[in-house]
């Protein structure tokens, strides 16, 4: 509808017209969906470590993600300097000594990357742009996972290419690491899936960072004390039913049983490689779950 | 000192919704451990100890402490909302005190009940170990509380700090340098936990005398720090 400036008497009334003011629509190309989601991955991935956010909050990822790395930069100076054949640490054991490390980065970056959209009712915004659900759930599970996932494989990389200076067994060394990847991969894609989980239930920051490292710690402190009475009392088959219950025994009981690695618990006894196929079994199911979880929680969030 | 209606708002914003549940899954998980050695185990002052001292006291104590210490301002200095609250004419050293009699309430509630109630289960307060971990329980409340609830006001990363405090500095570090134990509100509580038992069953690193002193001065310099941070407060904006 065009505005009627009110006219004076003695003009003639054909003069009124609507003025061409030069709004365009956009006929450029559209990037579409695959597009928004990539956007959507790479902006998460880089918020998790405080990339394009403020010098403040780069603090804290950056602090974590060196304290990760300091210990694999000791162990292969340590290795390089006194001409060791072995590394003193398994890779696979890597992620597991240094657990509560990623139990803090998690902790803090997931509430950040999902709490917040739905604190500032940012979610309908982004379900304004041509994604789905389906692309939303992805996009911050992957980057969560690959937030993980840079943080566990950079000390396994460095400590590989420390073993590589140290004249190591190539093919050893590259089979170890390898497996040492597929652990700490399955590891991301577990925590990721559980750390959003619990960021998603809550909008506010703190809440999820105390729920994230609740269930994190409280899991493992209560599956290893139980586990301990176990042994003590000597009931051994009920040792590896309890490593289900906690995030980071189901990765130890996994690797141990088809990864060659060392149980973290050696007076214990790891799982075995049959029943390590539970243990695969549930992993798979909690990451399925931590999906199925996700996508159910955004079917109907602030809308 | 004590304002009724902050208290209210502040046991909402504590126990409000969901949030309850997260405190409630910490002690109902502590019961069930016990239950359970004491099904599998029997009655054993030492394995009660261990549980006690190594759970409830190390793990379950200081996590609630964080929860309700900076849940009790965190939140609200997160959104902006405590403008709401400060502009109202109630002293701020009596909003921080009033938050602080909250979480310290909270605390105590879900840490020092179920440890009493854990001790009972374990060996029926043999040896007194379920009162001198519940006394030790409670005085860490205390103190954590008023700690957790100046980290609240001073950082926006409290409860990341919090939690790195109670499970690094009190559990890594303590176990491996033995000047981390002096300064650790854990030990401090054991101390007075060691009064009550009296015998070689609870230790602790630190003697009575200074425990008590050092928990009385870091909750009162706590909490009087907070108050002077809450009385400058500048809402940082979103990052």
């Amino acid at each position: 509808m065009s505005t009627q400036i009110p006219q004076p008497s003695q003009a003639a009334p054909d003069t009124t017209r609507i003025h061409n003011i030069g709004y365009r629509s956009y006929d450029g190309p559209r990037l579409g969906r695959a597009y928004a989601r990539r956007s959507l991955f790479s902006q998460s991935l880089r918020g998790a470590y405080g990339l394009g956010r403020s010098a403040k909050s780069k603090v804290l990822p950056m602090l974590l993600a060196g304290v990760m790395c300091a210990p694999a930069l000791i162990i292969v100076a340590v290795a390089v300097a006194t001409q060791q054949t072995k590394l003193s640490i398994e890779y696979t054991q890597y992620a597991i000594y240094l657990q509560v490390v990623i139990g803090i980065f998690l902790a803090s970056q997931a509430p950040q990357s999902v709490s917040r959209d739905l604190r500032f009712r940012t979610v309908p915004l982004y379900f304004s742009r041509p994604i789905e659900r389906a692309d939303y759930v992805l996009a911050k599970y992957g980057a969560m996972a690959s937030a993980l996932f840079i943080l566990t494989a950079v000390p396994l990389l460095i400590m590989w290419i420390g073993s590589m200076l140290a004249k190591m067994d190539f093919a050893e060394q590259t089979k170890m690491f390898g497996q040492g990847l597929v652990s700490v991969a399955l590891l991301s894609l577990l925590f990721g899936g559980i750390g959003l989980v619990m960021a998603a239930l809550t909008p506010r920051r703190g809440f999820g960072v105390a729920a994230v490292i609740g269930v994190l710690t409280i899991s493992y402190g209560a599956v290893s004390t139980l586990m301990g009475i176990a042994y003590v009392t000597e009931n051994a088959g009920a040792i590896k039913w309890l490593g289900l219950f906690s995030p980071i025994t189901l990765i130890d009981g996994v690797q141990n049983a088809f990864l060659g690695a060392p149980s973290m618990f050696p007076e214990l006894g790891g799982p075995g490689a049959g029943f390590g196929v539970v243990y695969l079994l549930v992993v798979l199911a909690l990451i399925a779950g931590s999906y199925g979880i996700l996508m159910r929680r955004y079917r109907k969030v602030g809308l | 000192m004590y304002n009724p209606t902050v208290a209210r708002l502040t046991y909402r914003a504590l126990l409000g919704r969901r949030r309850a549940l997260i405190l409630f899954l910490l002690p109902a998980m502590l019961l069930v451990i016990s239950a359970a050695i004491r099904v599998l185990n029997g009655a054993d002052d030492q394995a009660a100890s261990d549980v006690l001292g190594g759970f409830a006291l190390a793990t379950m104590v200081p996590l609630i402490g964080v929860i309700a210490g900076t849940g009790a301002i965190g939140p609200e200095i997160d959104d902006g909302s405590i403008v709401y609250l400060l502009s109202k004419p109630v002293k701020r050293p009596t909003i921080i005190f009033t938050k602080l009699i909250v979480a310290i309430a909270v605390t105590m509630a879900f840490s020092a009940v179920p440890t009493l109630i854990a001790g009972f289960i374990l060996n029926g307060n043999g040896q007194q170990v379920a009162v001198a971990y519940t006394v030790a329980a409670l005085v860490a409340s205390i103190t954590y509380s008023a700690l957790f609830l100046l980290l609240g006001t001073v950082s926006r990363h409290a409860v990341v700090i919090g939690l790195v405090y109670a499970l690094v500095w009190e559990t890594l570090f303590g176990s491996l340098i033995a000047g981390a134990r002096t300064l650790s509100v854990q030990q401090w509580a054991l101390a007075l936990a060691e009064k009550v038992t009296g015998d070689g069953l609870v230790t602790s690193d630190v003697g009575l005398t200074t425990a008590v002193v050092l928990l009385v001065a870091v909750t009162v310099t706590a909490t009087w720090f907070a108050g002077q941070k809450l009385r400058r407060l500048t809402l940082a904006g979103e990052e």
